[in-house]
């Protein structure tokens, strides 16, 4: 008779977490920044087409990183969520907080029922009416969520990032600042990112009803000068 | 340790379970196996997660009892040469009675394109609703706008689902009008209630006093008109419209309510600013008065 080998909860978990860190810190980096108009969200993305950052919702952003396809899925459900929930009731009573809540059950389902946990680290952004309001909710591969008004770092060498944004991040930044902070924080001190390195857009309160709008081209070339 | 397999948090296929009315399922995230995933349709999604729009169970018997459901009437688009504007009167009547002096029947459908209705008030109001929320769905869930063909197309599938319910005496007949990005000029699609799409080159109209609407836009187009021009040339066909047919609504000065206007260009949607619809209405009365002195 065979005895199946025991393996120690605890070891179950870390091998789990491990595995899923490995695959985030394979992308690179993102970062979103609250700055006094809206919510600045800057990836570092060389594609064109495959986003990091998109829109959920009037006034709810996305920002995923780790492995396309897990990350995507989940966005598509968040829009799906979002619009079923803003038809039923009405578009005032779609809220990030929600939102983040369901990603956090599916993410910890995963992590700990699941053969593979889901490899992605995510974040959505949501602005307020007035300035002051602005959340942050960041989301772990294991269903952790932590909220903030400042700043996020998700992906690979988040730790460096974080660190060289809060010596520069300020509540006070305009947009121009704000993104320039935010990919220098990304390159780091000896490389460049030009601006089809990276993606962009911002929630911004001087947008209309949808707050998301992305920022591409020139727009963003004369921003980043 | 159970070890549910990755299906276990999908949603089953709605075709399992008997259609229901009460909308719960909103509010858990909906994730679909791929063979079953909606794809960028919110219409589709509804349909797969088995919330029904009620229009598709009318009975013959309902039939009864709809003469008094307000009707939306008059409402037209004419092309200028930026884009096309799109204007409705505001009145909306139950039989021979007025049921509402300030109704819209001009909507955005999305940033660069409007939709206009005419007929049964409550289907129409949610026809559109709906529209701007595929337009919106797939443009967020796909990252790029459907082509104006595309929104067309998508209002015609929504008439084709109607379709009973227009039987029954809930007809809605929609215009809709955008800015085509590719040809880059104003194009306008008139509908019936089958969902046969009509592209029309100039203006067109539909409702109880379309008749009377496009004799005047069919008198007055000129190629090349500009804002001014074919905001002007909307405004009076309103007006003899409402002069000849009884269910549409002319400009009312004592309640200060004129028709609802939007302009559709390269920029956008625009609703054109009630000051700036009450002047051009005061020098259309003006000017029709002078006449006959």
């Amino acid at each position: 008779m065979t005895v199946p080998m025991y393996v120690s909860p605890e070891q179950v978990m870390k091998d789990r977490a491990d595995y899923a860190r490995k695959g985030i810190a394979r992308g690179r980096a993102a970062v979103a920044s609250i700055y006094t108009d809206g919510v600045l969200l800057c990836a570092e993305n060389p594609s064109n087409t495959l986003r990091k950052v998109s829109e959920i919702y009037d006034r709810i952003g996305f920002m995923g990183v780790g492995k396309y396809n897990e990350f995507d899925q989940l966005r598509i459900a968040g829009v799906r969520h979002a619009d079923l929930k803003g038809y039923s009731y009405s578009r005032a009573d779609v809220d990030a907080r929600w939102l983040a809540n369901q990603y956090a059950q599916i993410l910890g389902q995963y992590f700990t029922h699941e053969m593979k946990p889901l490899e992605v680290e995510m974040l959505i952004a949501e602005i307020s009416a007035e300035p002051g309001d602005d959340r942050l909710f960041h989301l772990l591969y294991d269903g952790t969520v932590m909220d903030t008004t400042t700043h996020v770092v998700i992906g690979g060498e988040a730790d460096s990032i974080r660190e060289r944004l809060e010596g520069s991040w300020s509540p006070d930044a305009e947009l121009g600042a704000a993104l320039r902070d935010a990919v220098d924080a990304l390159a780091g001190s000896n490389r460049t990112l030009a601006p089809e390195d990276i993606e962009v857009a911002v929630l911004a309160r001087d947008n209309g009803r949808r707050a998301f709008r992305r920022l591409e081209g020139e727009a963003l070339a004369t921003l980043l000068s | 340790m159970p070890r549910s397999s990755s299906r276990a948090i999908f949603k089953r296929a709605a075709s399992s379970r008997p259609p229901q009315r009460v909308n719960l399922r909103g509010v858990t995230l909906p994730l679909f196996t791929p063979s079953e995933d909606p794809g960028p349709s919110f219409v589709g999604l509804l349909g797969q997660l088995g919330i029904d729009r009620a229009d598709t169970h009318l009975g013959p018997s309902t039939a009864q009892g709809l003469e008094g459901l307000a009707h939306g009437t008059t409402v037209l688009a004419v092309r200028f040469n930026d884009g096309v504007v799109m204007a409705g009167d505001r009145r909306a009547t139950s039989g021979h009675l007025i049921s509402h002096h300030a109704i819209e029947k001009v909507f955005p459908a999305d940033s660069r394109s409007g939709v206009a209705i005419a007929g049964a008030a409550g289907p129409a109001m949610e026809m559109v609703r709906l529209f701007q929320l595929q337009l919106e769905h797939y443009e967020k869930v796909e990252g790029n706008p459907l082509s104006l063909e595309g929104k067309a197309n998508q209002l015609t599938l929504m008439l084709k689902s109607h379709l009973p319910a227009a039987m029954m005496g809930l007809a809605v007949v929609p215009l809709f009008a955008g800015f085509d990005e590719y040809l880059n000029r104003g194009r306008l699609f008139q509908f019936d209630i089958t969902g046969g799409r009509y592209e029309e080159l100039d203006h067109a109209a539909t409702g109880s006093g379309s008749i009377h609407a496009t004799t005047v836009m069919k008198l007055r187009f000129d190629e090349g008109l500009d804002t001014a021009g074919a905001l002007d040339i909307a405004i009076e066909a309103l007006f003899q419209a409402a002069d000849e047919d009884s269910a549409t609504g002319g400009p009312d000065m004592v309640r200060g309510i004129f028709p609802v206007m939007a302009t559709i260009t390269a920029d956008g949607f625009e609703r054109v600013s009630e000051e700036d619809v009450a002047e051009r209405t005061t020098l259309l009365l003006e000017r029709l008065t002078g006449r006959r002195r």
